[in-house]
């Protein structure tokens, strides 16, 4: 793929809640996701429990933690696939405050559609469009939700195609896919509409082992490009190689969060020494 | 030893593979024959027992047959055929009321669930026919049949419907979702043809059922086979010959469209589109 090279903007303070010590790496840019406050209640099960959380522009977040932490419901909060019972996403300059008592109506739904066409989202099961053929997958919501011209979401769609490596199969139907085929189909499915950000909810999880690579291999050159995203993940091999910070939640909150090294290598938090201890032994 | 062994059984085994090959396709042969030769016998023995035991005069049988097959068996297929794509439509819309979260639209939709699938087609029929023109609607017989046909199969089918959009993997709606996509536009585009998929066979069934309810419409006049039937039958004083051929009518109309049905389910099965 074609990448281009990563600004420069040297070396910067590192501003309170952007989750460095000192400075921020240089091709960083400005926050542009920024989750404030959010709790979410399952009935009475408290799963996210005041998370503040600010991603900036190229920058690529890992979440990590033990399953039922709250990492995918937080990352699901993120573009309101659940509401969250307290609290603000920003995405983009846009900000929407969560607001459980009126969800349903018209107003609020049309602004979380607002951004969701913000934020990518890739899932476990993929989710591809069984009915329809690699290309319809990718270029449908950029025609019918951003109403782009046909050719021009085609076009993107072959670029974004290419870019995962799927080119040659833009006529194909999911069915005849490989799952890890299916997840780079996704992806370009998602990039087709342009999203300011890309949030991953265990992207590979439901890939047989030999299928993983080629999935995280594509995530990673989409982080060493400069994309925005968060990935919620258990790769701790991907996380050191794509990750600009990685984020440590336990029991619905942040606990710790830093650059990929230090948190890898040198973690502070009892919780989170645990927790890679139990990863890095198998 | 042991490759001595091995290349033994390597001159062997296509020689065995052949032969269990050949005996599977025996058997299935025989099995086919079996099974076409029984079905034959019983059906020429059934029909050759009706017309002994109805004393019918073949004559009657080569003259009226073609009349009763050409002109009603086309109006029973052209009923069937319209009110199987107004049930379709209705049950669509009936799903979507049984699902919406609007508590009106849901009692809507239930009261007509609950009411035609309480009450007999027959007593649907006549309402529609002898009722409705009490009150200023006066309908011809065969679109008071196709309403009433329409109107029962919506109810069962809105049923099958909303199984069948329950069935799409909520990941679909939320893949959707995820892209921007606002509610219409993920029901029509996404969630509908899914769920049409997998209640096709559904429909082609209920479409074969229908072929055979359908008779029930020749109590209000319209001139489809089993009303033809009777009135041929009837006037070459005939009536259990004219019944007798009614019955193979129907009965040639399902196993023909069961054919269908079963090509169409097996080239849905083949892929996932």
């Amino acid at each position: 793929m074609t990448s281009t090279p990563l600004p420069d903007h040297g070396i910067r303070p590192a501003p309170p809640g952007s989750g460095y010590d000192t400075e921020l790496p240089s091709h960083i840019g400005d926050v542009i996701v920024r989750a404030d406050g959010i709790e979410k209640y399952f009935g009475d099960n408290h799963v996210l429990r005041g998370v503040n959380l600010e991603v900036r522009q190229r920058e690529a977040v890992m979440l990590i933690g033990r399953s039922g932490s709250g990492k995918t419901t937080l990352l699901r909060c993120i573009n309101f696939l659940e509401e969250p019972t307290v609290g603000s996403i920003e995405i983009d300059g846009l900000i929407l405050e969560a607001d459980p008592l009126r969800s349903r109506s018209r107003s609020h739904q049309e602004q979380i559609r607002q951004m969701r066409i913000r934020a990518g989202m890739l899932f476990q099961d993929f989710n591809l469009f069984p009915h329809m053929s690699v290309i319809q997958n990718c270029i449908e919501a950029p025609t019918r939700v951003l109403k782009q011209p046909k050719a021009t979401a085609v076009e993107h769609a072959d670029y974004f195609l290419e870019v995962v490596g799927l080119a040659e199969k833009r006529d194909e139907y999911p069915d005849r896919l490989s799952g890890g085929q299916k997840q780079r189909v996704a992806i370009a499915r998602a990039l087709c509409m342009e999203p300011k950000i890309l949030l991953f909810d265990e992207p590979t999880s439901a890939l047989d082992p030999e299928l993983i690579g080629e999935v995280l291999r594509v995530m990673e050159d989409l982080a060493h490009s400069g994309t925005t995203m968060i990935v919620v993940t258990h790769e701790m091999h991907f996380a050191r190689q794509a990750a600009d910070r990685v984020v440590f939640m336990e029991n619905g909150v942040v606990v710790e969060q830093g650059p990929a090294e230090q948190m890898l290598d040198a973690p502070r938090e009892d919780g989170t020494k645990r927790f890679l201890r139990r990863f890095l032994d198998r | 030893m042991t490759t001595g062994l091995g290349s033994e059984a390597a001159k062997i085994q296509p020689e065995i593979l052949r032969r269990i090959g050949a005996s599977q396709a025996a058997a299935h042969t025989r099995n086919r024959i079996v099974y076409v030769v029984v079905w034959g016998l019983l059906a020429i023995g059934f029909i050759g027992a009706m017309v002994l035991a109805g004393d019918v005069d073949p004559t009657f049988f080569i003259e009226s047959g073609p009349v009763i097959v050409l002109q009603g068996a086309p109006i029973t297929i052209f009923v069937c055929v319209v009110s199987i794509v107004l049930a379709t439509i209705l049950a669509i819309f009936g799903a979507l009321g049984r699902l919406s979260t609007n508590s009106a639209i849901n009692a809507v939709a239930g009261f007509y669930v609950s009411l035609i699938r309480g009450t007999p087609l027959l007593v649907q029929i006549f309402f529609i026919y002898f009722a409705l023109p009490q009150a200023g609607i006066i309908l011809d017989a065969i679109p008071a049949g196709i309403i009433a046909l329409s109107l029962n199969y919506g109810a069962y089918m809105t049923e099958i419907f909303r199984a069948g959009i329950q069935a799409v993997p909520r990941g679909q709606a939320e893949a959707a979702q995820a892209l921007g996509m606002p509610e219409r536009l993920l029901f029509r585009r996404i969630v509908l043809p899914q769920a049409v998929r997998i209640v096709t066979p559904a429909i082609a069934n209920d479409f074969i059922a229908m072929l055979k309810d359908s008779a029930l419409i020749s109590t209000i006049g319209v001139r489809e086979t089993l009303f033809l039937g009777q009135r041929i039958g009837r006037t070459a004083f005939e009536p259990i010959a004219a019944l007798l051929i009614v019955a193979l009518v129907y009965w040639g109309l399902t196993i023909l469209f069961s054919y269908f049905q079963e090509k169409l389910e097996r080239r849905m099965a083949r892929g996932d589109r």
